[in-house]
């Protein structure tokens, strides 16, 4: 698993990346109220705003970790978006993403780092 | 945060595990372990304890007595304050040449002098206002004491155990009491749309009436996440947000808070700064109304969103002022201003949320009933 800076984990399962947000996030974002998803199908490029999170606090936004196309997304947030605060690193991931160039994935940290990192 | 002031419950509020932030100078628990949605839920079902220590506390007195201070303060608030009963207390707004909102606040006819609270961000401007406008009044800001909210629909059962005496109160009393914790100022009020009182001690005395009140099991401590969240179910305003000064209270929808005697034809009509035009707007209407707004979706419409009367209109029509999920009625809520015309509940508009236009209903306020103990 990777981790970027912006608090998200990428899981790479065969030829795609899962991306959801670490239990460091959910617990800064609060009660997660409402989830916004991508169109399975669209194109995204790195950075590109794709999901919005909306907390009992503010609205958040997810970007695209790395190029590519959105192959599926987590429906089921829609109707129950606590999930977020409840299993973030499980059952609450976002959306999966067939990468453009797989090697953008080596410029994200491994987990110690990541820990390094919110410590 | 070294510049913020502290209330006298800043350790206990660490000690609880609470997030401290800034706000209108003061550093104020945002929210404990619990977590906004849980706190906001616990208190609509048993009870939540609010610091609001960082509200002013302000007593006014007149050789005349309360009649004389009732007198001077109705030149500065649309309110009917000569004929508030003893130990009664009505909500009002210091009003602007404009008409506008300069602060809503709590006014107590306490027998021989009056009480008020403002809100923490205005309370320096407010007691300047106050020395100025009160001719031959004695305006005492009350720095010494604490202030707590005790709501929710256990808060009478929690409170009898400490001071019996409120049990006989009803909403909007006051009440001076002698306790184990020194002299108490309870009314029966609060701002969350739930029964329950609102506690004024010494200072001295804020921690150990906070820790009796949180040893009953029905107790929770809640921050300032849910205290809006449960204001804004309540359809109550948030000063800075929901009104200010270019905010009449006509407008504001706040017009329930003038009586009669003090509009056109009233025996004390006018006679508080702008009453030209809240008089006129009380009388003809003002061409915008502070309505509740319900949006479609899960989507909170937050604070600042442009309202639009359909999917194409190019120019808005109104905007949000307040905005969030409501935990109790599980669904996202909003507040905002729009014209007369299209201030019918149940009238469509939409608003624009990141560049989407989103369907959202005119909806009645409050969102949840109030349970008042009238």
């Amino acid at each position: 698993m990777k981790f970027t800076e912006e608090h998200e984990w990428l899981r790479v399962e065969d030829d795609v990346v899962v991306v959801g947000i670490t239990e460091h996030a959910s617990e800064q974002l609060g009660d997660v109220v409402f989830v916004d998803l991508p169109e399975v199908g669209r194109e995204v490029v790195k950075d590109d705003g794709v999901v919005v999170i909306e907390s009992v606090k503010a609205a958040s936004d997810i970007l695209a970790p790395i190029d590519g196309e959105i192959v599926e997304v987590n429906e089921a947030l829609l109707d129950d978006p606590g999930k977020v605060n409840e299993d973030p690193m499980g059952d609450a991931w976002f959306f999966k993403i067939k990468p453009a160039d797989p090697s953008q994935m080596d410029e994200y940290m491994d987990e110690a780092a990541y820990q390094a990192h919110i410590a | 945060m070294s510049d913020l002031h502290m209330t006298p419950l800043n350790a206990l509020h660490r000690e609880l595990g609470a997030k401290m932030v800034p706000f209108a100078g003061y550093e104020m628990p945002v929210q404990y372990p619990l977590g906004v949605m849980k706190e906001h839920l616990h208190c609509r079902a048993k009870a939540g304890l609010f610091d609001v220590s960082h509200m002013g506390q302000v007593i006014l007195r007149a050789p005349g007595g309360y009649a004389a201070v009732a007198q001077a303060m109705e030149r500065l608030v649309p309110v009917d304050l000569l004929g508030l009963g003893v130990m009664r207390q009505r909500y009002g707004m210091f009003t602007n040449e404009t008409g506008g909102i300069l602060d809503d606040l709590m006014l107590a006819n306490r027998g021989d002098h009056m009480f008020v609270v403002v809100n923490a961000a205005c309370k320096a401007a407010d007691i300047a206002h106050m020395r100025t406008g009160l001719t031959g009044v004695e305006v005492t800001e009350i720095s010494d004491r604490a202030l707590l909210a005790l709501q929710g629909p256990a808060a009478e059962a929690v409170l009898v155990a400490l001071v019996p005496d409120v049990a006989a109160m009803r909403f909007m009393d006051v009440g001076i009491f002698g306790s184990e914790f020194g002299e108490l100022w309870i009314s029966r009020s609060g701002y969350t749309g739930e029964d329950g009182y609102e506690i004024s001690m010494p200072e001295t005395q804020a921690e150990p009436l906070a820790r009796a009140l949180l040893a009953h099991e029905d107790v929770e401590p809640i921050g300032l996440g849910a205290r809006d969240s449960l204001r804004l179910e309540a359809g109550l305003c948030l000063y800075g947000h929901d009104i200010d000064t270019g905010t009449t209270p006509v407008e504001a929808s706040l017009s329930w808070a003038i009586q009669k005697v003090r509009r056109s034809g009233g025996a004390r009509a006018g006679g508080f700064p702008g009453a030209e035009r809240v008089l006129s707007e009380l009388h003809e209407g003002a061409s915008r109304a502070r309505v509740g707004l319900r949006p479609e979706g899960r989507a909170p419409m937050r604070e600042g969103t442009m309202l639009f009367a359909d999917v194409e209109g190019v120019e808005p029509v109104g905007h949000v002022t307040s905005g969030a999920f409501g935990p109790s009625i599980e669904a996202p809520m909003s507040m905002g201003y729009v014209p007369q015309r299209l201030a019918a509940e149940g009238t469509e508009l939409y608003g624009e949320v990141r560049g989407k236009r989103m369907a959202v209903r005119v909806a009645r306020l409050p969102f949840t009933p109030a349970t008042f103990k009238r």
